[in-house]
């Protein structure tokens, strides 16, 4: 399909692979994404959403099957082309927020444009600039990362996610670790840019009611998708 | 940021910025060890250059003597002596044979640069009542004061050898009472006296050599010491001094003459200056290695304090290479930086010692040397140090695993 972004086909995934204390933590996974997807991927711990996560964020490799990026198989490639193209279609949203201390808000935001052009320059720092003012952070650009809340440090990690454009957004339980009306608003947030900006969304979450304002939910149960529901309508806001 | 750095410099700066107390001791560390190894050579370096000047500029590089005499035993016939005991005879004052070839010889050879004749015996210094022997040398003035700096050790009258001239050590005018200008009479051995005029008074700083020594023409000496036309040395000054061994056995192999250099008259001083700087090179060594040791363990720890600032570079992008070289930079500027601070610590430290630290007349006890190429290859060499110092912790986290390193 044109709009097809991931393909995962009968990935698994083991460690201490040829030992006895071989574990196998995915057991053949398919799964689509598609452009504008927002998909929120449940489990319980240790059931390998994580592994999954890694998997589709290119940071992993499958021990068997196929993972395609806009038909692209990764397996054919080399760390330098796995790396360069995990930074231009991939963005991330870690737990932790996971922002680099020693650059401000904007600086972060600009490190993965730095990374992939090689040096800084006043277009990246305006594009950066502008997509904070998108998450409702100017007034804190200029700000160390430890001198701002969870919250807007974790508004500052979606910007970033998003300063290449990418087509997909990776976010490992990017609410968990906020108050209430926090993970409301970037749960929002998140709404909002896929609806604008049209890059897809995979959230692992725990959090049952953000899921279901999902448009799938993806859930993993020992390694394999055990459920592949639609639970909400396509577009829907929080 | 700075748009004409490139990520991988940005990063290294701001690691290093934000980690301000653990950089400001590594290069603390660093800047003691430059310091130390600044301080120790230039210190070494003036040392070794006072000491060489002492001993190169009061005797020659070279210099040649007439061959020991030996005696053969007489024999009767093959294997059968008259006498079986052979005793060494004593060594009168000789001239060198054919002396006027074998300086003409020396003269063309490239590596010498100066060749004087001179001729030197004992005799008496007498005035009025007192009499000291003293050690006769006449020399060619123009020549063998490039050898033997001798003007640098006047202190009083003039470098001025006529033939009624001679020049003398301060402390043996003290002990003949005699000033600048007196005359006293010389008496050689065999009798022969002139009365000389004190022309000049010098100070070698070591009253044996004061009490003995003195100057008079070439051919005064040779006059006094009975050897008209001779002479019983000839000294030489050689461009490279520490080729003046091979010089001298070249000498000797080739003429009848004994050839001393410098190095093994002065044997003890020679391996003691080697011996010296031995130990500067072993010290430099192992304060290299300190540092190196130092910046590694600092990098080592910073790798994994920021495993997952790594980790999270990794996957926005940032390939192995980059990540290898944010960290080699900063080795290399932890070494750079510390290296800076390092040389005007040593220069600082070296600038003290030289105004305090005399020689008991009051001289200094150094030459000032502050060459350039010291504080350049000190910034060089601490730089490569940090660089490589850096290459253990930047291999492992260009290799850490992004996941592992997010996860923590």
């Amino acid at each position: 399909m044109a709009d097809e972004i991931i393909r995962l086909e009968a990935v698994t995934k083991a460690y201490n692979t040829g030992l006895p204390s071989q574990t196998q933590v995915l057991h053949g996974v398919d799964l689509t994404i598609h452009r504008g997807d927002f998909v929120a991927l449940m489990g319980p711990s240790g059931s390998g959403k994580s592994t999954l996560l890694n998997i589709i964020g290119l940071l992993d490799r499958p021990t068997s099957g196929r993972l395609s990026i806009h038909d692209t198989d990764t397996g054919a490639l080399d760390d330098v082309g796995i790396t360069r193209l995990r930074g231009r279609t991939i963005g991330f949203v870690f737990q932790y927020h996971m922002l680099i201390s020693a650059f401000t808000a904007t600086e972060n935001v600009m490190m993965p444009m730095v990374i992939d052009r090689g040096f800084p320059s006043s277009e990246i720092e305006a594009r950066a600039r502008g997509l904070l003012d998108e998450v409702g952070l100017s007034a804190v650009a200029d700000n160390l990362a430890p001198n701002m809340s969870g919250g807007q440090q974790q508004r500052v990690a979606i910007a970033r996610a998003l300063a290449m454009n990418p087509d997909l957004v990776l976010a490992d339980e990017p609410t968990g670790n906020l108050d209430t009306k926090s993970a409301a608003d970037i749960f929002a947030l998140m709404r909002r840019v896929n609806a604008a900006a049209g890059a897809s969304f995979l959230i692992v979450t725990h959090n049952i009611e953000l899921a279901k304002r999902c448009d799938r939910i993806v859930e993993v149960i020992d390694g394999r998708i055990t459920q592949y529901g639609n639970a909400g309508r396509k577009g829907a806001t929080a | 940021m700075n748009p004409l750095l490139p990520f991988d410099w940005i990063t290294a700066l701001r690691f290093l910025r934000e980690g301000r107390m653990q950089t400001g001791f590594i290069i603390g560390g660093i800047a003691i060890g430059v310091g130390v190894i600044v301080f120790m050579s230039a210190m070494l370096a003036g040392l070794e250059q006072n000491f060489l000047k002492r001993v190169l500029t009061s005797q020659p590089q070279v210099q040649l003597l007439p061959p020991d005499q030996i005696a053969r035993p007489l024999r009767f016939g093959e294997g059968e002596f008259a006498e079986p005991v052979v005793q060494r005879p004593s060594q009168r004052v000789r001239s060198i044979d054919q002396w006027q070839a074998i300086a003409a010889e020396a003269r063309r050879m490239e590596e010498i640069a100066v060749v004087s004749p001179s001729m030197t015996g004992s005799a008496l210094a007498v005035r009025g009542e007192a009499s000291r022997s003293i050690s006769l040398t006449g020399v060619d003035p123009e020549t063998y004061f490039q050898i033997v700096k001798v003007p640098d050790y006047l202190v009083a009258g003039q470098i001025r050898l006529s033939s009624d001239d001679i020049l003398i050590g301060v402390d043996l005018a003290r002990e003949i009472g005699a000033a600048l200008g007196d005359k006293i009479n010389v008496t050689a051995a065999s009798g022969a006296r002139r009365v000389l005029t004190i022309a000049g008074l010098l100070d070698f700083g070591m009253k044996a050599v004061n009490l003995r020594t003195t100057y008079v023409s070439l051919r005064t000496a040779q006059s006094l010491l009975g050897m008209i036309g001779g002479v019983t040395s000839i000294d030489i000054a050689v461009r490279d001094i520490y080729a003046a061994e091979t010089i001298a056995q070249r000498i000797a192999a080739a003429h009848p003459v004994q050839a001393d250099s410098w190095i093994r008259t002065n044997a003890q001083f020679f391996s003691a200056m080697r011996a010296q700087i031995n130990t500067n090179t072993l010290i430099r060594v192992f304060v290299g290695l300190s540092v190196a040791f130092g910046i590694a363990a600092v990098l080592v720890v910073s790798v994994i304090q920021r495993s997952k600032d790594i980790g999270i570079l990794r996957a926005m992008g940032a390939r192995r290479g980059q990540i290898l070289r944010v960290f080699l930079i900063q080795g290399g500027l932890l070494g750079f930086l510390g290296s800076l601070i390092g040389s005007a610590l040593g220069m600082g430290v070296l600038l003290y010692w030289h105004s305090v630290a005399r020689q008991a007349d009051g001289r200094e006890l150094f030459p000032l040397i502050l060459d350039p190429r010291l504080f350049i290859g000190a910034a060089l060499l601490a730089t490569l140090v940090g660089v490589l110092s850096a290459a253990m912790p930047a291999v492992r986290a260009a290799k850490l695993d992004p996941v592992v390193a997010i996860r923590g």
